[in-house]
């Protein structure tokens, strides 16, 4: 059973992603209801609060925290494994608040996702930084957009050159998991974009298999964290 | 007491609703190409949580001086015709994180307004981060007695950065800041090998919108290796690779922006 909250306030694309565009959210007396792309996946995202496509959340960081607080205390969410929480980029008010608001709770751990250019690892190394310091543990980075192969001639090509060592170098100079690369795949962003599963969609890609190695790791690391916390009780 | 824009002619902010699209390089290729066309450029970064631009012109490790007027802006040669301000510059170290809310920065980027001792300038771009929140409201409300030229708007073709951007055009209707036009980055690949382009990041979200918003579209500019290469080592894209595949798309860009600002004139 799983849950994917949004607090990307200002570009929630997640709605989009899931086919679940024109989606509105429903209110009970047990609260807000999530929007369900199957039974055992619940979505909530600002982007169901809008009216048209056009409307912009032009809100100061108090206002976005509200918002962010209401999802966390609102949302009917029922009994769920894992709730996933998509964040936009930055160190600021959305990430201060998530971690704060959900402090009681225990967080497993952030998953950190950069391309391999140092333009990317050098706001990366930030993002790690700022996770140190609100003692959030880093379950590990990902690195996307990771070489493309040409459909036609089968050479790879490095788009986003990995001029410092990429995201692998990063991890093993700060003692940080690396989860692994995920390549280029035009069906991904094609997917996205109609709201269908890639996974399902293209089964055979190169990039399905990195992104299942991914979550299989994630999953082993949020199942030992479970176990040693069951341990301790 | 003259202010210290009031030596810059042209203001033009750099926006987009989506993270990664490329709007520092958008900003640092136009302040590269209009340095060609013979004008002097200033950057101001903006992106307080993850500042890109000093990078991009190998300044990184700069320090920042002040001066009678307030801060010196650094400039990234010896010829003074490209000067930036960052947050980057002001780091202790360059992986500190900048963890603040919305007032602290809104108090930063008021002072990066005011304070900077530009002296004269043809062109300030301002770089910002994706959204429309803090810095976005308080930079242009900052801005607003200076009259800016108006905003370049920069988005992937997908639908889901498309997505966002028509948000940001909401953003610069509400507070009255003239869309000067779309850029459409990432837009196909051709492979070095064989020539064969790839939409990798799908095709012609930028264009329709431009259609759809009536607004001008700037154009498209092709995923090209050189470029993110340059921008990885902050070399002068436009100087050294006039080849390259984002080169005609780069330059029209800035030729469209001073066709404009010369219309304006006259």
């Amino acid at each position: 059973q799983v849950a994917l909250l949004d607090i990307d306030i200002c570009g929630p694309s997640i709605p989009k992603m899931m086919g679940l565009e024109g989606e509105q959210v429903h209110q009970s007396g047990s609260g807000w209801s999530p929007v369900y792309v199957e039974e055992n996946l619940g979505v909530m995202s600002v982007g169901f609060l809008l009216s048209s496509p056009d409307d912009a959340v032009i809100w100061r960081g108090p206002k976005k925290n509200g918002l962010i607080k209401q999802f966390l205390r609102d949302v009917d969410w029922g009994e769920i494994d894992y709730l996933i929480v998509d964040t936009p980029p930055g160190t600021s008010d959305e990430h201060l608040s998530i971690v704060q608001y959900l402090s009681a709770a225990h967080i497993d751990g952030a998953v950190i996702i950069t391309t391999p250019q140092e333009v990317s690892l050098q706001d990366v190394r930030k993002e790690i930084n700022f996770c140190h310091k609100v003692k959030l543990p880093i379950i590990g980075v990902v690195e996307n957009m990771s070489g493309f192969v040409c459909p036609k001639c089968k050479n790879e090509s490095q788009i986003f050159p990995p001029t410092t060592g990429g995201a692998e170098k990063m991890c093993q100079n700060l003692n940080v998991p690396f989860l692994g690369k995920v390549p280029l795949d035009p069906q991904i962003g094609k997917s996205c974009d109609k709201g269908q599963s890639f996974l399902s969609e293209a089964p055979e890609s190169p990039a399905t298999s990195s992104y299942r190695n991914i979550i299989q790791r994630i999953q082993e690391y949020c199942d030992q964290h479970h176990f040693q916390e069951e341990k301790i009780i | 007491e003259r202010s210290n824009l009031a030596g810059v002619r042209h203001i033009l902010l750099v926006l987009s609703g989506k993270g990664g699209v490329g709007k520092s390089t958008i900003s640092t290729e136009l302040a590269l190409s209009l340095r060609h066309s013979g004008k002097k450029v200033g950057i101001l970064d903006v992106d307080l949580c993850g500042p890109s631009i000093p990078r991009m012109f190998r300044v990184q490790d700069n320090d920042v001086h002040q001066c009678d007027s307030g801060w010196v802006p650094v400039f990234v040669d010896q010829d003074k015709s490209i000067s930036l301000m960052s947050i980057g510059f002001l780091l202790e170290k360059p992986d500190d994180a900048v963890v603040w809310r919305g007032p602290k920065k809104n108090a930063l980027i008021k002072q990066f307004v005011a304070d900077v001792a530009w002296g004269d300038l043809d062109f300030l771009i301002v770089d910002t981060p994706p959204g429309t929140s803090d810095e976005h409201i308080s930079t242009v409300e900052a801005l607003r007695p200076y009259k800016p030229l108006g905003a370049i708007l920069v988005t992937t073709p997908q639908a889901v950065s498309v997505g966002d951007v028509r948000r940001e055009l909401t953003f610069c209707k509400k507070t009255g800041l003239r869309v000067l036009g779309i850029v459409e980055n990432m837009s196909g690949f051709v492979c070095p090998h064989c020539s064969e382009c790839t939409n990798i990041f799908s095709k012609g979200g930028g264009e329709e919108l431009a259609k759809h918003a009536g607004v001008p579209f700037l154009g498209s500019v092709p995923l090209d290796p050189q470029l993110s290469q340059s921008l990885e080592e902050g070399r002068d894209f436009i100087q050294e690779f006039p080849k390259s595949s984002a080169f005609p798309a780069l330059t029209h860009i800035a030729q469209q922006i001073l066709d404009g600002t010369l219309q304006q004139s006259s």
